[in-house]
């Protein structure tokens, strides 16, 4: 049964429907029906929500209670988001898994509370201190907002990793038609390795401590190994009308959804155009690009930031075609007539569609 | 006095590595013994914090977490309500609690929530070589203090305590020390009373205690304990800074 809401409030629905019962939060714009959904939902299924101190406070709150074995969340936005950077170092140190959702909005600084995307180095580079990685998956549309929640938990668990959900104030504040899916119950791995109480066993340590190097250099390949698996079977992304595409645009999140109505006007107009949308930030889908590339002879990244996704795609082109970019920042949001524009200057002359059509 | 030298149960083989006449390891053992005669070994869940005392996940003989420097409350918080019928508990140094921490104490205090925090005052930075902490004395030489602890550009010593007992949360507060026999005891049983405390799901209970860092102090350790009683007693006067009885509503 499809029903109307909120992005914000999805996410919400989503982690109490994946067994989610622990949720720790601080208010900031334009995440804030997010915390406020779940101050109300989570006591009607036995679990809890607390409001923390700060977003340095809900971070430690999330770690203490991943390392407890709970299937836990937190929620911010960019100027949160940078203050938890150093418990999500810890968390991915510690091999903790957890669901952070990054609503993003204008920066830098206190920036502005409008949709933007500007947080995608953040989120994909790390963004606290050390060799570790974080799978950060973006929806485009309230569905994929549930689907994507759900699945953030699975993850989490399956590679005891923190996974970032990062949308954006439209994707947060808007209302659209969205179903629950009953997902097959998942057998929420034995987290053996929680500190629940040595009841029946020997100790458990949460750590990310090692001051042998030698034992850091290892707990750091056992790491990259993960990572290495991870990038190997987890990248995603969605592809559309790319298959005889002379130009190829990707974005993610809010940007793609604009930059796909900006294709259908450009194959209107006869440029073969085609999108392509990462799902996953972190891993990149690298192979999807490679593969898609084909006919395409300029690639246009289309983001709500200065280009930072851009250099994943650049890498992930390697020098085979030119990439060009278009985006607004600071909350501003590109519309489908500008994103067709710039399709047409990527073709080659201003609005010459005969190379592109070639 | 007779001394119980047999290893409590709650605390491993790991050997400490703490500096010869350091008095964390003694608070260590008086936190195993009270997990071992309340019989919660397992279920209790301890956390470690940034500083000399951070290798206590390896000491204790429970199962631990390790947090980040100050974030120890946060994380016990995380702990405590995803497992509310464990005994947690944060063991954490002055610089930790009481500067880079202090927003995460004060706060746990606040809503009350119910875990035991044993906080070491040793009014100096130990792990990273004796700098000045937000306890440090008036007038204390440290290594960021060099000239004594000057109030008027660097502040005044903060009474942990004090403080946090004028918040509503808190169900027991105590501030002890370990400069000799007596006092050890005295330790012991606010300890003791403290995890009863949260046992009794009365709220949050600290136990401070003035303890010594003679490497940092530059001092031998019998010296070092007379420092501690003949100064830092005077800035942090012992005692029950808090004891409320019956159970929170
Ligand atoms: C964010 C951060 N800042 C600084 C440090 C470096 N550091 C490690 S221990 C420590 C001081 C600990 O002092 P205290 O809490 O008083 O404990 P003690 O060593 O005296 O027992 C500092 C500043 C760190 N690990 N993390
Ligand atoms: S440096 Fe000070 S606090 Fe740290 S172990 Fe040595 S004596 Fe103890």
């Amino acid at each position: 049964m499809k029903v109307l809401m909120k992005g914000n409030e999805v996410i919400g629905e989503a982690a109490v429907r994946a067994g989610c019962r622990a949720f720790f939060g601080y208010p900031i714009t334009p995440q804030t029906e997010l915390p406020e959904y779940l101050a109300h939902r989570m006591p009607e299924v036995g679990g809890f929500f607390l409001q923390a101190e700060s977003e340095l406070a809900a971070i430690n709150m999330v770690y203490g209670a991943a390392g407890a074995g709970a299937r836990v969340m937190t929620s911010s936005s960019g100027p949160g988001i940078s203050l938890k950077a150093e418990g999500i170092s810890y968390l991915a140190g510690a091999q903790l898994p957890c669901v952070i959702v990054n609503i993003m909005r204008g920066g830098p600084g206190l920036g502005g509370i409008q949709p933007s995307q500007a947080d995608y180095f953040q989120a994909t580079r790390g963004g606290g201190h050390g060799d570790y990685r974080v799978i950060v998956l973006a929806p485009a549309s309230v569905q994929e907002m549930a689907d994507l929640t759900a699945e953030a938990f699975e993850l989490a668990d399956r590679y005891r990793n923190p996974v970032m959900l990062l949308g954006d104030g439209i994707l947060g504040q808007m209302m659209e038609a969205v179903e629950f899916k009953p997902r097959p119950a998942q057998n929420t791995t034995n987290k053996h390795w929680a500190t629940t109480g040595r009841r029946g066993r020997s100790k458990n340590i949460i750590n990310s401590l090692y001051l042998d190097p030698e034992l850091l250099e290892k707990h750091n390949q056992k790491l990259q190994q993960k990572y290495s698996q991870i990038a190997g079977t987890e990248s995603r992304a969605e592809t559309y009308r790319t298959e005889d595409a002379a130009i190829i645009v990707v974005a993610f999140g809010t940007a793609a959804r604009i930059a796909r109505t900006a294709v259908d006007n450009a194959r209107a107009r006869g440029i073969r155009a085609g999108l392509i949308r990462p799902i996953t930030l972190w891993p990149f889908p690298e192979p999807v690009i490679r593969e898609s590339l084909g006919e395409c002879r300029a690639v246009l990244t289309v983001e709500m930031n200065a280009g930072q996704m851009l250099d994943d795609v650049r890498l992930a082109v390697n020098g085979t075609r030119p990439v060009h970019f278009y985006g607004r920042m600071g909350g501003m949001v590109p519309s489908a007539a500008e994103v067709l524009r710039a399709i047409e200057k990527t073709g080659g002359m201003d609005h010459g569609h005969e190379s592109c059509q070639a | 006095m007779v001394m119980n030298l047999v290893r409590p149960e709650a605390l491993t083989e790991h050997n400490f590595h703490y500096c010869p006449g350091c008095t964390h390891g003694i608070i260590h053992r008086l936190v195993a013994e009270t997990i071992d005669e309340l019989g919660i070994i397992e279920d209790t869940i301890g956390v470690a914090s940034v500083g000399c005392s951070v290798l206590a996940y390896n000491y204790f003989n429970v199962d631990m977490q390790q947090a980040a420097h100050g974030r120890a409350p946060a994380v016990a918080t995380g702990i405590k309500r995803v497992l509310p019928d464990r005994v947690v508990f944060t063991y954490q140094g002055d610089g930790d609690l009481a500067s880079i921490g202090c927003g995460e104490i004060v706060h746990a205090a606040a809503r009350g929530e119910n875990i035991t925090v044993i906080f070491v005052n040793n009014a100096c930075y130990g792990m990273t070589g004796g700098q000045m902490a937000p306890t440090t004395l008036r007038g204390q030489s440290t290594t960021t203090s060099p000239g004594g602890r000057d109030v008027m550009s660097q502040g005044y010593p903060i009474r942990v305590s004090e403080m946090l007992a004028t918040l509503d949360g808190p169900a027991y507060i105590a501030r002890t020390s370990v400069h000799d026999p007596k006092h050890v005891l005295k330790t012991k049983k606010a300890i003791h009373k403290a995890f009863t405390m949260q046992l009794q799901q009365r709220g949050f209970s600290m136990v401070e205690v003035l303890s010594t860092c003679p490497t940092n102090w530059r001092m031998q350790p019998v010296e070092a304990l007379r420092w501690l009683k003949e100064n830092m007693i005077a800035q942090y006067p012992l005692g029950e800074y808090k004891d409320m009885p019956g159970t929170r509503n």
